[in-house]
């Protein structure tokens, strides 16, 4: 390479730094960096009325397991925190299961459209999928309420004479969570099914496949891409859901981010709260480490 | 001659009816250029050691097949790439690290590039404006460009809402308004069908010389090359092969790859002696060879419309077979097989009733004029 | 007619399936909107057509209060969110790729890819070192947390618009004695356009619909209309939570349609 050349490529990468700095600065200051502190909370001690005090400890990460006997000062697995995990945990996986299973046949639905009428569905798809999440669980919320649209609907249609009560249920919260991630599967569903190439299934019938066959051996396979993307993007704002749990749960029925609110705004225990945080980034973390690696193995052929 | 009458001379030329080019005089020149792209393993060196000079006022295609190296060079002749070793001078100075901002050389973009969001006139005047010409000037000669591709009408049209042929002309006219000391053209009439390509070729030469700017064109047709050039630079590989006028370059090919890429050519190797080369035959071919050749390998061309096929007996003729005879209208093409198996191709200009008058396995004289015959390196 | 004839796109059920799926999807929203216009105090008996909730919301100065909030902060956010995001894409795009260009992209997406709840606690531990420290407790804060989280969404359809532009435009530019100032402001900027507008809306709409992080971070009286409702949430509820959503709603749409406008690819 000629100076000249050299110079230009160190200049383009200069500018690319400088242009991207105002955007770092903010994203340092009030998303990334602090992550940091929560970090450095995870290992102190718990203040009297929240708050930290400045003295190391490794509290905060045993106390995610384990609690203390404040009488006998016996160390034992905290059943409370477990039932907590164990809930977020199945309750995340079955929405994101259940999206899917609801989602691929909408996905499918919408890329199949003429062109022009298609906008319109992943308009359709889309509204709720920006529309305000609080907004959308106030709305199940009300569905789902004793005298709600629901029990309207099944005590009209003599189904059942006493209403159903399922608000403050995990099964509220399952229905409520399917309901707000929704879009968050189908979008991403699209995207792969809008790549599909159509005549792939004009060839697979041709060669004597089924219709369940050519979902099992080439629409699935093909598309999977989509389906982990949309996966991802339903589990990971499941696991740390904050909004409908609180909503739809009405206190008793926490998950993760409910428990994390509480050892922070009841202000019972900061260095557990940050833990807990942690430990949430952490799987989250995982989950898109999988992805990425997924992702790069898919696309391999150009090394 | 000096430097001023030179340029009085160009400038009286302007607008003066198939005004010839004044010889030697150097717009760009090219040294020694090299262009690497990538590193290491992936490295790709698209032009190796260019050197070309480019006259005042003549119209210069660069012809090659895919891939040579001509946008390269066209490019970096633009200022849009920098070369990775060798200089590039515009009327002898330096301009290899200028910006293409202050070159005065403009492009006529493969794709066009014209401005979405500004209308035809708008995107004519874009580069005068930048040029910080006055107002009243820049209206006059946006009308004047304008009128020149006779796009009048069209002056405060959007240009998406143009044809293909209509962009091209709004292209040439907005590279052409600032007059430019050099216009690049990247196989500007690729995009367009074979009918606006022939009226485009036509127009192309018109402005070329109602303007007498300095055309560098690049075009993998070789027809294109062929008729509208007056001198063309061919290359392969990123090496520039030989640059001569189409006639030279038709003609008097320097090496195999120009002489196979114009045209199509026989070529038949021997052994060089005083008389001529001398084919494993035993057939000799006259041409002038130089004392230090004879006894080394040598190869010649012979094009087949050159070939005229005559007797056996004839004196100087070449004994062949009529391996195959195909017929293509205008013309037919006949195959031989000399006594060793070589194969060379006649091209017979067909008779009224398209009878050649020859048969398969017919002992045929192949003839051709002096002079017919060139030795080209290999 | 019906058509009886073999469709290789059509899979048994499917069909079906998104239409309840879409049903489902709307007839919640149709049905809070419905009874925002409900005259009876009840949220379960339809009790006539009234704009009375509408009236109760608007005379209603917290809620006036966290209107003005909340359109503030997303003004201020988007603006700042969408400015920035328009220099990194320039940034990251359309140039030979430099080091540390994927830490940039880690980087600008990151709180697309960390809980809410996480960087809300983060948020909360930081800002409230800097409030006790400094004794200032402004709006800055929810400004700040807010155009952070909006950077990826402004960045994304920018970014897109760029990747989508023809370079040999500039290149063009540049030949016709353009600066690269003058490129950038006659050229770049008009064509770019649409896509910052795109991304200050989406950054908006974003901004507009935050709960969690707002929540941790702000001091007291600093209520949105989102923390608001959530707030409301656990009182007795009335329709006027459903006048309220409903006109946060027909932001959201109105915002989301015009971006679907300018963002639709012309054929
Ligand atoms: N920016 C680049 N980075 C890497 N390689 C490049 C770049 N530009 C050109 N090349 C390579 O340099 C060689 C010459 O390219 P160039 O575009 O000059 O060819 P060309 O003669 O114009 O071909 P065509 O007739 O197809 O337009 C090609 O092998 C090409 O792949
Ligand atoms: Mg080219």
């Amino acid at each position: 390479m000629s100076p000249a050349e050299e110079n230009a490529v160190r200049t383009s990468a200069r500018n690319g730094w400088l242009l991207s700095t105002p955007a770092l600065v903010v994203l340092t200051f009030a998303a990334a960096g602090p992550l940091l502190i929560v970090l450095v909370y995870s290992f102190l001690t718990p203040g009297q009325h929240g708050n930290v005090i400045w003295e190391f400890s490794t509290g905060g990460w045993v106390g995610i397991l384990w609690s203390k006997d404040i009488f006998t000062g016996e160390w034992a697995l905290a059943d409370a925190h477990l039932s907590i995990f164990w809930r977020s945990l199945w309750l995340s996986l079955l929405t994101t299961v259940f999206t899917f299973v609801v989602g691929f046949p909408t996905a499918w639905f919408i890329a199949t459209r003429a062109p022009k009428e298609r906008a319109l569905w992943l308009f359709l798809i889309t509204i709720p999928f920006w529309t305000n999440l609080l907004i959308r669980t106030y709305a199940i919320n009300e569905v789902l309420r004793k005298e709600g649209l629901m029990n309207t609907v099944l005590m009209g249609l003599g189904i059942t004479d006493t209403p159903i009560e399922v608000l403050y249920t995990p099964t509220a919260i399952f229905i409520g969570m399917t309901y707000v991630y929704l879009p968050l599967m189908v979008l991403p569903l699209f995207a792969a099914i809008d790549r599909f190439d159509m005549k792939l299934l004009e060839a697979a019938y041709d060669l004597y496949a089924s219709r369940w066959r050519v979902l099992r051996r080439v629409i699935l396979p093909i598309v999977k891409p989509g389906i982990v993307a949309g996966s991802i993007l339903v589990f990971v704002p499941s696991l740390g859901a904050y909004v409908t749990p609180r909503v739809l749960g009405g206190g008793k029925q926490m998950m993760i981010g409910n428990f994390i609110e509480l050892q922070f705004l009841q202000g019972k225990n900061w260095p557990l709260g940050a833990a807990l945080s942690m430990l949430l980034l952490m799987i989250v973390m995982v989950a898109l480490l999988v992805y990425v690696r997924y992702a790069n193995k898919g696309s391999s052929g150009h090394g | 001659m000096s430097q001023g009458n030179r340029a009085d001379q160009y400038d009286q030329m302007n607008g003066n009816e198939g005004g010839v080019t004044v010889a030697d005089e150097v717009t760009i020149s090219a040294r020694n250029v090299v262009k690497v792209f990538g590193q290491g393993a992936s490295q790709m060196r698209a032009l190796d050691d260019v050197s070309v000079d480019i006259r005042r006022g003549e119209f210069f295609t660069l012809l090659g097949p895919s891939g040579c190296g001509k946008t390269t060079l066209l490019r970096l002749i633009a200022g849009f790439e920098m070369p990775s070793a060798g200089t590039i001078l515009l009327e002898g100075a330096d301009i290899t690290t200028l910006p293409p901002n202050r070159r005065p050389v403009n492009t006529v973009f493969q794709s066009y590039a014209l401005f979405p969001h500004l209308t035809v006139a708008q995107n004519v005047a874009f580069g005068l404006e930048m040029l910080g010409k006055p107002a009243a000037e820049v209206r006059a000669t946006t009308e004047r460009m304008l009128a020149l591709v006779k796009l009048e009408a069209l002056a405060g049209r959007k240009t998406s809402q143009l044809s293909g042929g209509q962009q091209q002309r709004v292209a040439l006219a907005r590279a052409l308004a600032p007059q430019p000391k050099v216009l690049l053209l990247d196989e500007p009439l690729s995009a367009l069908d074979l009918k606006l390509r022939k009226e485009m070729q036509i127009e192309l030469k018109r402005l070329q010389l109602e303007t007498g700017i300095t055309f560098v064109f690049v075009t993998h047709d070789q027809e294109e090359a062929l008729t509208m050039s007056d001198r063309i630079g061919v290359m392969s590989n990123g090496k520039l092969q030989q640059v001569g006028s189409a006639k030279d370059i038709y003609t008097r090919p320097k090496n195999r790859f120009v002489a196979s890429f114009i045209g199509e050519t026989n070529f038949l190797t021997g052994t060089a002696e005083a008389g001529g080369v001398r084919l494993p035959t035993g057939d000799l071919i006259s041409i002038g060879l130089s004392a230090a050749d004879v006894g080394r390998a040598a190869t010649v061309t012979l094009r087949p419309e050159q070939l005229r096929l005559g007797a056996v007996s004839d004196p100087g003729a070449i004994p062949a077979r009529v391996a195959a005879l195909v017929y293509f209208g205008t013309d037919t093409h006949c195959h031989l097989h000399l006594s060793d198996g070589t194969e060379v191709v006649a091209r017979l200009q067909s008779p009224a009733d398209g009878e050649s008058g020859l048969v398969q396995g017919q002992e045929v004289g192949i003839g051709f004029a002096p002079g017919a015959a060139q030795r080209v390196e290999d | 007619m019906a058509e009886r004839s073999f469709h290789v796109a059509r899979l048994p059920g499917f069909a079906t399936t998104a239409i309840i799926v879409f049903l489902a999807l709307y007839l919640p929203i149709i049905t809070l909107v419905v009874y925002s216009f409900n005259a009876s105090t009840s949220l379960a008996v339809w009790g006539g057509f009234s704009l009375d909730w509408y009236a109760k919301a608007w005379a209603n100065t917290q809620v006036k209060d966290a209107t003005m909030r909340s359109l503030i902060i997303a003004s201020f956010a988007a603006l700042i969110s969408t400015t920035v995001a328009t220099m990194a894409a320039l940034g990251t795009t359309r140039r030979r790729a430099f080091k540390g260009q994927t830490a940039i992209y880690v980087m600008i997406n990151q709180p697309l890819m960390v809980p809410e709840i996480v960087t809300a606690v983060a948020l909360m531990i930081l800002f409230g070192l800097i409030k006790q420290a400094t004794g200032i407790h402004g709006l800055g804060y929810l400004i700040l947390a807010h155009s952070a989280f909006c950077i990826p969404f402004a960045y994304l359809p920018i970014r897109a618009r760029l990747e989508g532009m023809d370079l040999t435009l500039e290149t063009a530019a540049a030949d016709l004695y353009a600066t690269p100032w003058q490129t950038f402001r006659r050229v770049t900027l008009p064509l770019l356009a649409p896509g910052m507008i795109a991304g200050a809306m989406l950054a908006f709409v974003i901004s507009l619909d935050d709960v969690v992080i707002t929540e941790f971070v702000k001091s007291g009286g600093q209520d949105t209309l989102p923390t608001y409702m959530l707030g409301q949430l656990r009182r007795q509820l009335t329709p006027e939570i459903n006048a309220i959503s409903t006109m946060l709603l027909a932001v959201t749409v109105v915002l989301l349609t015009a971006f679907f406008l300018l963002t639709r690819k012309k054929d």
